[in-house]
């Protein structure tokens, strides 16, 4: 399973905390950005998105109509002609006026269709590593070191497996130097959120400031 | 409304519904970049809600393209009594974002949903809302 984190099972949008004050309130919206994890198959999105969100992660699904490859995991649903692409995400509410969102995102490069789409507006992308099966990420690498958008990598863990330093991953996966590359745990709540600190700190470091 | 927007078993992508299956569809150009007619952005992180009270709701018109999918029309408008992103409606109504964001496009063009944010929801945040996503992670 992708999504090993949850012991919580009260229904389809249970919120540790029960209504945020922002919901009820419809004259008004809080600000609203995003970050997306992408990573390949079983690397640990949904666990990463699940340590972090206040709400038990919630999984929606995008429909594209032409599959031109063969279908190699349950993300991605065949169906004839159409394959589903589901994204599971998750929200932490950082004041009452401000909500981010996480959403863990498919790597493999048919679906980047839909990251056009996911990432525009976004604060920038983690990409979530596996060193048993560090090529699954390349194509989230290709893409996001071609589209500008601001990401980091991050080493998810694995007890019992072989820890690499972050500068061996750097080089095992060409990485430029100013890409941050951090070894943390998605199963760890501090973890998560030292990536995401990290990649808004990346983002801060690119984005220009007032003139 | 015009009838732009595809849905379900109409128009050349028809099938058959099997019973229990999801098989609604939107053609990829009905919406584009993530923007409604009427300049709605709908991103999946984009908050809606309904303008008015669900309660209150006036019958669709007929014909039109919310007579056609009444129930699932109901069930947004009804969803959306509390402030929901686009994504969250995806997920807790289990229908496909795209098919979500027609009807949610059509809802907020006929007045019947509002869509929050600026219109300038394209560009990447800027510097103060980083720093403020920043010290609310710190505090986590």
């Amino acid at each position: 399973m992708d999504y090993a984190g949850s012991d919580t099972t009260t229904g389809p949008e249970a919120d540790h905390q029960g209504p945020r004050s922002w919901q009820t309130d419809r004259s008004r919206a809080p600000a609203v950005t995003k970050i997306v994890i992408a990573g390949g198959f079983g690397v640990g999105k949904t666990t990463f998105v699940g340590s972090v969100s206040e709400i038990t992660p919630l999984r929606t699904e995008a429909v594209m109509t032409e599959a031109g490859e063969a279908v190699d995991d349950f993300e991605a649903v065949p169906d004839k002609d159409t394959t589903t692409v589901a994204m599971d995400f998750g929200r932490i509410t950082l004041e009452s006026d401000l909500v981010l969102y996480l959403f863990g995102t498919p790597g493999q490069k048919r679906f980047w269709f839909m990251w056009d789409d996911l990432v525009r507006g976004a604060i920038g992308a983690v990409v979530l590593v596996d060193t048993r099966r560090l090529e699954d990420c390349f194509p989230a690498l290709d893409y996001f070191e071609s589209g500008g958008l601001p990401y980091i990598v991050a080493v998810n863990h694995f007890e019992g497996t072989a820890r690499y330093e972050p500068e061996v991953v750097r080089e095992a996966l060409s990485l430029p130097a100013q890409v941050p590359v951090l070894v943390m745990d998605a199963r760890k709540r501090i973890t998560v959120v030292d990536t995401l600190l990290t990649l808004v700190g990346r983002a801060l470091e690119i984005t220009p400031g007032r003139l | 409304m015009t009838a732009a927007p595809v849905i379900s078993a109409v128009g050349p992508v028809a099938r058959a519904a099997a019973p229990g299956r999801r098989t609604a569809r939107v053609r990829p150009y009905s919406l584009t970049g993530g923007r409604t007619r009427f300049g709605h952005v709908l991103l999946v992180e984009t908050f809606v809600a309904a303008s008015a009270d669900p309660d209150e709701e006036p019958a669709p018109a007929p014909g039109g393209l919310a007579a056609r999918v009444m129930p699932e029309v109901r069930a947004i408008v009804g969803l959306c009594r509390r402030l929901r992103s686009v994504a969250e409606v995806s997920a807790l109504l289990k229908m496909p974002l795209g098919v979500v964001r027609v009807l949610l496009g059509d809802l907020a063009d006929q007045g019947r949903i509002r869509v929050y944010g600026t219109g300038d929801a394209t560009g990447r945040p800027d510097r103060a809302l980083l720093e403020r996503v920043q010290s609310g992670l710190r505090r986590l």
